[in-house]
């Protein structure tokens, strides 16, 4: 293996796009992923690509478009409230089945929220956060390792199913060094397989081309919708990726995803030196959803916890995979701060005793809002404001 | 082995550089290293830190909560980073610049007069290096000798003069010994 180097995440994901011959970038500077177009605005002229500082998210993602429809590796980059710009754009390369890399460092959201790392924007991600019937790859990355290696399969899969695809990563991953090494060797652009769909020069040899989200005539937009999904289905059933630890004899078995994943293997490995028999399954693709996997542990574990830098959102495709076989319980950390690897510790003790400590339930919040702000003697509600 | 590190000071004083020396030099001795700058809205002339994670085996958190160490090279630091300290855990003190004596009894403290030590070793500016020093003469988490590989990987264009000068400034700082 080569050796590894010292590289902060988000250097090593665009050094891994331009590795995996990205040589379109457009993007509108955001905290905590700013290194990103950094990077690609010197790189890029290196290898003889292009750098765009747009005038907006919503610039970049429609430029993307536009690169991406004469079949160049192109790609943008963000943080939340970037990404939510991006939505509209993001739909429109989906309904026009364009291939391309979206990546999103969250930060805490909703809003503006903060700069630190999170997780909250999961149901953007993997339901379409923009409008109509799509869906984008999403692959979550769980170190800067991954995050260099990630841009080379997010194109091939995104150019193999003209699916885009998203990279959802967040702040702790981009801002973090580690040691990292490319398990793959630069890919040169012309190498890649043609693109018969794609614009350019037509000398007349071959039929004409269009991109285009939309069919008006009447059956036509069904039509292309059936067709995308029977690409959808290709995937959900071949490239559900996930990593699996101590899920063998496994009475509890975690759920996580990127940063939250790493907090929980150190619960994991604290938990098992006390003999408690507790597992990991890390989702790598978040659509498609490892979701049969995780119906097979639901077979043999007693419950399940979901360890999420938000209020619970990839909660609900565990809930769906597990179809209400055994509990699933929820580890929730929002706002934008890291998860405690200990607090996961107790609340996997809680699921095991039968205490609370610790697990997340959205109907005990309601009970304490009770006494604060909805009785009559609160202030506010007193003097009509609210009422 | 695990250590936890937290490095802080004014921004200037090289605390975030030293925290990528650090976990370079740990990645040069082959251990899983991880680096982690406090980003937040800082204020000019304010306080930085950076959590560095050396370990035998794969660090899962970077955000070091409770380190094992904890590196101060300013007064403002201090209050901010002793009561964060794991029990039992070193405090390396910058005594040139902060005067108060940390509250703590269960802790092991090294007070390290950094700039003092950097001006006689022929630059104000290797201070951190000094206090480099002395973590690693104190823990053996890392060796000098990787601390000074890491300065040819991470300062590519050092002169071989300045990484002989900071050599001298990390041998100074290994020297001391916990109060």
């Amino acid at each position: 293996m080569a050796e590894k180097e010292l590289k902060k995440g988000n250097e090593a994901l665009a050094e891994g796009a331009i590795r995996a011959g990205c040589r379109f970038f457009a993007g509108y500077p955001i905290t905590p992923q700013n290194e990103v177009p950094e990077y690609m605005s010197w790189r890029q002229e290196e290898v003889g690509g292009a750098f765009v500082q747009a005038e907006s998210e919503i610039a970049a993602i429609n430029m993307i478009y536009g690169a991406a429809a004469t079949g160049v590796r192109a790609m943008t980059s963000s943080s939340s409230p970037g990404v939510s710009l991006k939505q509209e754009g993001i739909s429109y390369m989906a309904g026009a089945d364009l291939p391309c890399l979206i990546v999103n460092m969250m930060r805490g959201g909703p809003g503006l929220g903060n700069i630190a790392g999170a997780q909250g924007d999961y149901m953007q991600a993997t339901r379409g956060g923009g409008n109509g019937d799509y869906r984008l790859i999403v692959l979550a990355p769980n170190s800067v390792e991954e995050l260099g290696n990630f841009p080379k399969l997010a194109f091939e899969l995104s150019e193999k199913y003209r699916v885009p695809a998203m990279i959802l990563a967040d702040g702790i991953l981009g801002q973090m060094m580690e040691g990292m090494s490319y398990n793959f060797e630069p890919v040169d652009p012309k190498t890649l397989p043609a693109k018969p769909w794609a614009l350019g020069i037509n000398d007349g040899t071959r039929a004409k081309n269009m991109i285009s989200s939309y069919g008006l005539a009447e059956g036509e937009l069904e039509k292309m919708i059936l067709k995308r999904a029977e690409r959808y289905a290709l995937i959900e059933r071949d490239e559900v990726r996930f990593e699996e630890r101590f899920t063998e004899d496994a009475e509890v078995v975690i759920v996580a995803y990127g940063i939250s994943a790493r907090a929980s293997m150190a619960a994991v490995n604290a938990l098992r030196k006390e003999g408690i028999k507790v597992g990991l399954l890390r989702p790598i693709t978040l659509w498609p959803f490892p979701t049969k996997k995780i119906a097979q542990l639901a077979d043999k574990c007693k419950a399940m916890l979901c360890a999420e830098m938000s209020l619970g959102q990839m909660i609900t495709d565990v809930k769906l995979a597990v179809n209400g076989k055994i509990p699933v319980h929820l580890y929730a950390k929002p706002g934008a701060f890291f998860p405690i690897a200990e607090d996961i510790e107790t609340a996997v003790k809680s699921i095991l005793t039968g205490k609370k400590d610790f697990l997340f339930n959205l109907s005990d919040l309601a009970e304490k809002a009770d006494n604060t702000c909805h009785k009559p003697e609160n202030k506010i509600c007193k003097e009509g404001t609210l009422l | 082995m695990y250590q936890g590190v937290r490095i802080a000071g004014f921004g200037g004083q090289g605390v975030v550089s030293a925290g990528v020396l650090l976990a370079q030099a740990g990645l040069v001795e082959g251990k899983a290293v991880s680096w982690f700058p406090s980003y937040g809205p800082e204020m000019r002339g304010g306080t930085a830190n950076c959590s560095v994670v050396i370990s035998d085996t794969e660090v899962s958190t970077p955000v070091v909560c409770v380190p094992d160490t904890a590196i101060v090279m300013n007064e403002p630091s201090l209050p901010k980073f002793e009561p964060m300290l794991k029990s039992g855990g070193l405090l390396i003190i910058n005594s040139s610049l902060i005067k108060t004596k940390p509250a703590r009894k269960d802790i092991k403290v090294i007070y390290v007069p950094c700039n003092e030590i950097a001006e006689k070793v022929g630059s104000l500016r290797t201070a951190t290096l000094v206090a480099l020093g002395a973590f690693a003469g104190a823990t053996g988490a890392v060796s000098l000798d990787a601390i000074e590989n890491a300065m040819k990987k991470v300062f590519k264009r050092a002169k071989p003069e300045m990484i002989a000068l900071n050599r001298k400034a990390l041998e100074e700082g290994a020297a001391l010994k916990a109060q």
